[in-house]
């Protein structure tokens, strides 16, 4: 039967036919649909992992154990598995392994651009990359065949435009699973010194073979158009818009092996045609490879290393002609993401900004704690670095501004990777503060259960990390915790705890508003003859006021009834529907 | 003979519910024996920032977006976006728009001003505009929060797909508690 699937799902899917049983993944825009649509197939054990690393271990274990498995994470996610991916190199797998990586050029949830297919090469595995959701079933369905026939493990690279683009995908059967149990191989798995120097010829002649395939196989094609000068070499998405603006005037070398490449097949593709480019989002890996192999091309002469590509990119670098929509001579306000509307960080942040403290901040939606009004963020790194962070500047400079600075972090990115920064804050003695945000929740990826939630993927009842106890057990004496919603208590609590000289946690704890569980109130309403338009309830950022013909005004469809605006309000005007 | 690919945008603000209204479309475009993509943006953009979803359908779609000047509709559902991505629509092409003001933050803020008589700008540079209080429908349908059914009831008056289809669609995507409301939304939208 033919669905409509985001690649996400047909990649589950793929999965799921080509064998694995077994997913650990990390939420991470735009890879998380991969593993939640893997939960809602009983035939594959999936797993929340605390982080990208943990999770990769994990399947690699089950790997080991004979059990095909995967495991799904954004590109900077596999910053973090960087270190199991490096050796799996060497080690090669048992049952088949797939590592799922999601690009996102143009970083619509994103902090950098970076480009997964270095990692494939820098640990010399081969990558697969699908151009729709039907490829993206095709593909995954043979990666394990290919992960178990190579002994390595597969990455399986999509980018936000396949990930999260919809097209029709036909279901298959599942494949038969050969059996692989597990054999202790000490010279195969235990990579110290001995064992890994004669491992390493294994993964250079391993690469060799893996260069003979792309040669041939056919997940690389030819789409050759007669009497066509110019040719283009493409993958994933890219492809897609070459198709579309050019498809019946270039012949086509469309790569789904993105490592390693082709060589005689890339020659041989060029060698009749006046023109060879290459057309490629992000960082020039294909050209850089023709160059190797000598074979002339254009590629980012024409096209950006920066952001998206298009129809109309590809049609302006073809030299062919581009539509034209209509052009306002208005300049149209940007519309910026925001904090909803009863979002529990606003107390705090607004709390942070009245104080002027200095916020080393972390990844998640309170990154948008950055955003005009609050701008309440310093600094935003990666995943953790805001308890590691905090501790250098305050340690580096004695802690001199100690009682001025804070780190804030996530309850889930607290489980991903604060836990080791707090534990060297207590180690190291610095007067560090750190406000963990306890929305009960993965919020920005788009709800996922987390250690700290007590639910696991499929929502049965799991393990509850105690933030309290867990913060005392690393060495923090002094852990409070305080309702977002109270700005009293917020500001009495932050200047208490910045006065200790040493280390403190304040666990800032109220459950994400657009939770379903969570019960909102009714909208306030604004008394329009107590309200005298001063505009403390601009401090906020709450998208749900504004100023309506002079006076302010809450939107009802957006208020939830937090209360955090009646509290700053001088005047009295702001209150319950009465 | 071939279908020529049919573009449809879908904008507006995060939360809003432009990803139901695609899911209902796409639904219905596959049912309809179409190619079909559908492509949208998840995470961070859609906590109250700028939305679009692309809906392309014929008898082979390849490419997943809708580039400027390329859409056939713009199903906008607040005023200023609308104005966003004016430039993506076709010089034949029509703009369906909620006349519902969301101000963003910088207008909120008072650093931006939100523009006035947007919608009278765009017709004068030529662009067929179909604007109506799809706010206003969803509130008396029963939920503010119908508001993208409305929308896509308007724009079912424009395609060839029968009314009925678009129903039975409505029924298949949501709760079965609100299909009764979503119905009355979607034929309010309709004969607006």
């Amino acid at each position: 039967m033919k669905k409509l699937m985001i690649g996400n799902e047909a990649l589950a899917r793929g999965l799921f036919e080509g064998g694995c049983r077994f997913i650990s993944s990390y939420p991470g825009t735009p890879s998380t649909e991969i593993t939640e649509f893997a939960a809602k197939n009983d035939a594959i054990t999936c797993e929340w992992a605390p982080n990208e690393k943990v999770a990769c271990e994990a399947a690699f274990g089950a790997a080991l154990a004979g059990v095909r498995s995967a495991c799904a994470m954004k590109h900077v996610g596999l910053n973090v598995a960087a270190d199991p991916l490096f050796t799996l190199s060497y080690t090669g797998v048992n049952a088949g392994m797939v590592i799922c990586v999601a690009d996102d050029p143009a970083m619509h949830s994103s902090q950098n651009e970076q480009d997964s297919r270095h990692y494939a090469i820098a640990a010399k595995v081969p990558m697969l990359e699908p151009a729709d959701s039907a490829e993206a079933l095709a593909f995954a369905k043979r990666a394990y065949q290919l992960s178990e026939d190579y002994d390595t493990v597969v990455l399986f690279r999509t980018c936000t435009r396949i990930a999260h683009s919809q097209s029709i995908v036909e279901e298959g059967e599942p494949l038969p699973i050969p059996e692989k149990p597990y054999e202790k191989n000490i010279a195969k798995y235990v990579m110290m010194p001995g064992n890994a120097k004669k491992r390493h010829p294994f993964v250079e002649e391993r690469t060799a073979k893996l260069t003979a395939l792309a040669e041939t196989t056919d997940f690389n094609r030819e789409e050759l158009v007669e009497g066509a000068t110019v040719g283009v070499i493409c993958s994933g998405t890219a492809y897609q818009y070459v198709k579309e603006v050019a498809g019946d005037k270039v012949s086509i070398l469309k790569l789904g092996l993105v490592n390693p490449l082709p060589v005689e097949r890339i020659k041989n593709f060029a060698k009749d045609l006046s023109r060879v480019i290459v057309c490629e989002e992000l960082d020039p890996v294909i050209e850089t490879h023709c160059n190797n192999i000598g074979v002339t091309v254009e590629g980012k002469s024409l096209f950006s290393m920066i952001g998206e590509f298009s129809q109309n990119t590809v049609a302006k670098a073809l030299g062919l002609p581009v539509k034209e929509g209509f052009a306002l001579d208005e300049t149209i306000p940007v519309r910026p993401p925001v904090m909803c509307a009863g979002c529990p960080h606003r107390g705090m942040y607004y709390t942070l900004s009245k104080n002027k403290i200095t916020v080393i901040g972390d990844i998640g939606c309170y990154t948008l704690g950055a955003v005009a009004p609050l701008s309440a963020v310093d600094s935003t790194l990666c995943m953790g670095a805001s308890v590691s962070g905090i501790h250098g500047f305050n340690k580096a400079t004695d802690n001199k501004n100690a009682k001025k600075t804070v780190a804030v972090i996530g309850d889930s990115t607290f489980m991903h990777s604060g836990i080791t920064g707090l534990v060297n804050i207590a180690y190291n003695a610095s007067n560090s503060t750190v406000i963990i945000l306890d929305n009960s929740i993965t919020g920005m990826t788009g709800h996922q259960q987390n250690p700290t939630t007590g639910y696991n993927i499929k929502g049965d009842p799991a393990a509850k990390i105690d933030l309290e106890t867990l913060c005392h057990a690393v060495g923090i004496e002094r852990v409070r915790v305080v309702d977002p919603y109270d700005l009293a208590a917020c500001d009495k609590v932050l200047k208490e705890e910045l006065q200790y000289e040493g280390p403190s946690v304040i666990i800032s704890r109220r459950p994400c508003v657009l939770l379903k569980s969570v019960k909102t109130k009714p909208a306030l309403v604004i008394d329009p003859d107590k309200c005298r338009t001063c505009k403390m309830y601009m401090k906020l950022g709450c998208p749900a006021i504004s100023i309506k013909n002079g006076k302010a005004k809450i939107d009802a469809t957006l208020c939830v009834g937090c209360g955090v605006c009646e509290q700053l309000c001088h005047f009295d005007a702001i209150g319950e529907n009465k | 003979m071939t279908v020529k690919t049919t573009n449809i945008m879908i904008v507006g603000v995060g939360g809003q519910g432009s990803l139901l209204a695609s899911k209902l479309l796409g639904r219905l475009l596959v049912d309809e024996g179409y190619d079909v993509k559908v492509s949208e943006v998840h995470g961070m953009s859609q906590r109250g920032g700028s939305v679009v979803t692309y809906v392309r359908f014929g008898d082979k779609v390849t490419s997943p977006i809708i580039d400027e000047g390329e859409a056939d509709f713009i199903v906008s559902f607040e005023k200023l976006e609308g104005a966003r991505y004016a430039s993506y629509l076709a010089k034949d092409g029509k703009i369906i728009v909620n006349t519902q003001q969301i101000d963003p933050m910088p207008v909120i803020t008072g650093v931006a001003t939100y523009p006035t008589d947007i919608l009278e700008k765009l017709a004068a540079k030529g662009a067929s505009i179909d604007s109506f209080d799809a706010l206003a429908i969803a509130e008396k349908a029963g939920s503010s929060r119908a508001v993208n059914i409305a929308l896509m009831g308007r724009l079912a008056k424009y395609l060839t797909i029968p009314y009925e289809k678009w129903l039975n669609a409505i029924k298949n995507t949501v709760a079965p508690k609100f299909v009764a409301l979503n119905e009355t939304a979607f034929s309010l939208g309709y004969n607006a």
